[in-house]
């Protein structure tokens, strides 16, 4: 830090030990980021000083740092100072039944398949005391509970499990990490929290679908997963129902602590508003992912599949620490009209015998662009490292693009690495043989995509994987022909 | 059934058909033989909707519906089917889930409720006997690694699955060892009913010896050139083309 900032540093904090000027009843924070926001936000929060400090801390290595411009994809200056960081859970005027909600929602909830009951609680119609899903997430919880497994929003750790989050938070992704991390270590809202004690098996998916308040946890999430010793757990991330959120900038964070013999197994499937065909509209998801293998022979595998957003900037990463360490990264990322897609991941191998495995497919159609930006990093000590990258491209049609970036930095003679990579389109022929049988070009094409994507979406837990292929059928609609 | 008249067809520019004539009954076997590049699996491709393909004259009725009018599915839904000579490979997809899509979207268009997972292995199952197809063969990615006999045996339980009312058959014996060229063929006999007809290409009288034909027609240079009984097929086996393309090139010229 240079002399000149270290003096500005100190003048500023100084000034705000004299307290600050935001009304700590308003519902909302003025537009803009400074400290006083920041203050407000965890004032709002109630939180212990320690995370105000944290937060603090964050936001003034963000006002040093730049946006990222590596990253394959443009996009307007997006002014901070123009964003509102903190508005209270508003009650909206719930709808009374589905007759009450947007019929193009309820045109894709038919499409994906999901039950009535399931859209009311997505479209937050109210429902019978018994079917509340409060309800169902009360028992979710008590059977967690009795196995010491801790399940619950990222305020509610907080509060109740302070030396966990003290402990974790910021451990796998430092504050100052990267522009949208440490925007997030500033003003976070909320998120999950997640402990696995030693060795627990987690019985069940673990998903935020089932956590009270999973609402509104707005555009700056924060997740936390901490996996004990021996333990296990699968952890589902979002719901593939479409989420339209008026936030166009999200930056959200992962962490997931895996120590020894633990494993830790996250899927996402990410469909956030793509805006419009001309691109408008969409959210931005800049989002940072990170895992730890920190003890031996932990595993962390991370499974994605990504259609929405207007953009998408994501890298899930694995530092294999742990001798024996396994990371493993598979995915799916499709782009249609203007959406742009910068996503891949880093596997650090640290560990001795760490392995690592890359699945990576991409689909691109319409006018989008499709990047997969990888880098496979085997660190002096890693003995006996091993690595495998599949990382495939389909375009549909000649107006999108498909890219690979894949950077392998190697300091360790012994490692091996494989590299394998394709671009394909879907071949007339194929598409012929289809209709050929009765199948018409649009579902052709979806059953030739998700065969295509298949490996990847094998790793997803069976409901999931079959929302997601219909989800992937439902974002190439109107791509062909 | 189906009625072909003077049916031209190009592709790239260059005119592959040249005005074919074929009249194909319910209940009837027609054969289609003829040398390499006459235009078999043009015709073949035409009747199925290839869209590369373009028709430059001529007619097409198929069950009193106009069907060059009609998009490739929605002729394979109405009935027509075609066993491909290159079966396509599509990775990831196996056949169970390709047919089962495929079926049911056959059964959507005739009004039928979709086959729920019971009543589809059901009918696998007994289909999978006709032609003595492997399980494990059907959940494997489609034609992907098959070798060239699982590739054509495939095609056929497609057929069996989809119970088509016009089948075109595309060299489908050709790849087959001498065991499963019998096992295809029977199955394909037994497939057959007095509502449906089928269309055999090839060039192999041993296949006809299984699936007999009530007629054999010879494409040459794009026309039928000659048409004849069961009879025509052992004496191209014997005499081989020149005979019929010296008095083909006579008459043309
Ligand atoms: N895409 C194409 N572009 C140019 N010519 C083509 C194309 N497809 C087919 N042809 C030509 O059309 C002619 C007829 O081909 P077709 O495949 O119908 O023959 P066939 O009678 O089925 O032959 P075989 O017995 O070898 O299967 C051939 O000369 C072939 O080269
Ligand atoms: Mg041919």
């Amino acid at each position: 830090m240079s002399k000149d900032n270290q003096i500005l540093e100190e003048f500023t904090s100084k000034e705000y030990e004299h307290g600050w000027n935001i009304d700590i009843e308003a519902d909302q924070a003025p537009k803009g980021l400074n400290e006083d926001i920041v203050r407000f936000i965890s004032a709002k929060k109630e939180e212990p000083e320690w995370l105000l400090e944290w937060r603090l801390k964050a936001y003034r290595a963000w006002t040093k740092m730049k946006e990222p411009k590596w990253a394959n994809v443009g996009f307007p200056e997006i002014n901070y100072q123009d964003i509102i960081y903190y508005s209270a859970p508003k009650q909206k005027a719930k709808p009374k039944s589905l007759n009450e909600v947007d019929p193009e929602l309820l045109e894709t909830f038919k499409k994906l398949g999901i039950s009535l009951e399931e859209q009311k609680r997505l479209t937050g119609v109210a429902v019978d005391a018994v079917l509340d899903s409060v309800s169902v997430a009360t028992t979710f919880k008590d059977k967690l509970a009795e196995l010491g497994i801790i399940f619950c929003s990222f305020s509610e750790a907080v509060r109740e499990h302070p030396e966990l989050v003290k402990k974790h938070l910021g451990s796998v992704v430092p504050i100052s990490d990267n522009y949208f991390a440490a925007l997030n270590s500033a003003v976070f809202s909320d998120g999950s929290f997640c402990y696995i004690p030693k060795g627990v098996r987690c019985p069940m998916e673990l998903s935020t679908y089932f956590r009270i308040n999973a609402a509104n946890t707005g555009q700056f999430e924060r997740t936390l997963i901490v996996a004990e010793e021996g333990s296990y757990v699968s952890y589902l991330e979002g719901c593939t129902a479409p989420q339209r959120d008026e936030n166009q900038l999200h930056a959200a964070v992962v962490e997931i602590y895996a120590k020894k013999d633990a494993e830790v197994k996250y899927s996402t499937v990410q469909n956030w508003y793509p805006g419009d065909k001309d691109g408008k509209g969409g959210i931005y998801n800049f989002v940072t992912k990170r895992g730890i293998c920190a003890g031996d022979n932990s595993k962390i595998s991370w499974t994605q599949v990504e259609t929405g957003s207007s953009i998408t900037w994501k890298y899930p990463s694995c530092i294999l620490k742990g001798d024996n360490s396994i990371g493993e990264f598979y995915s799916v990322a499709v782009t249609n009209n203007m959406q742009q897609a910068d996503t891949g991941t880093k596997m650090i191998h640290i560990g001795k015998n760490t392995k690592s495995r890359i699945v990576s497919k991409g689909v691109s159609a319409g006018h989008s662009q499709n990047s997969y930006r990888g880098q496979v990093k085997v660190m002096k000590r890693a003995e006996g490292a091993r690595n495998f990258s599949q990382c495939d491209s389909l375009l549909m049609g000649d107006k999108c693009g498909a890219h690979t970036f894949p950077y392998i930095d190697i300091e360790n003679k012994s490692a091996q690495i494989e590299h394998e990579a394709t671009t394909s389109k879907i071949g007339e022929d194929q598409i012929f043989y289809c209709t050929q049988r009765g199948i018409d070009e649009e579902k052709a094409v979806a059953l030739i995509v998700n065969g295509y994507c298949k490996e990847v979406l094998n790793q997803l837990p069976m409901e999931f994987a079959v929302e997601a292929q219909k989800l992937l059928a439902l974002t190439l609609e109107g791509s062909v022909g | 059934m189906l009625s072909i008249k003077n049916l031209h067809a190009s592709i790239e520019g260059k005119e592959i058909l040249k005005g074919i004539n074929l009249e194909v009954k319910p209940g009837e076997v027609h054969a289609i033989m003829g040398p390499n590049g006459s235009g078999k699996s043009t015709l073949a491709s035409v009747l199925a909707g290839r869209e590369e393909y373009e028709v430059t004259a001529g007619e097409v009725t198929y069950m009193g519906q106009d069907l060059l009018d009609l998009a490739p599915e929605e002729r394979a839904r109405e009935g027509v089917f075609l066993a491909f000579q290159y079966p396509v490979e599509i990775p990831g997809v196996s056949t169970t889930n390709f047919l089962k899509t495929a079926l049911n979207e056959v059964r959507e268009h005739k009004g039928l409720e979709p086959l729920d997972a019971v009543s589809f292995l059901t009918m696998m199952k007994e289909k999978m006997k006709l032609v003595e197809i492997d399980q494990t063969l059907l959940s494997r990615s489609l034609n992907e690694g098959f070798s060239g006999g699982e590739k054509k045996r495939n095609e056929v339980f497609q057929m069996a699955m989809l119970e088509p009312k016009l089948s075109i058959l595309d060299e489908t014996d050709s790849g087959l060892d001498i065991d499963a060229l019998r096992i295809v063929a029977n199955g394909v006999n037994k497939l057959k009913t007095n509502d449906n007809a089928t269309i055999v290409v090839t060039h192999y009288q041993r296949l006809l010896d299984y699936i007999v034909p009530d007629y054999v027609h010879v494409l040459y240079k794009g026309k039928i050139v000659k048409s004849g009984s069961k009879e025509l097929a052992l004496e191209l086996e014997e005499k081989g083309y020149d005979w019929i393309k010296e008095e083909a090139d006579t008459t043309t010229t």
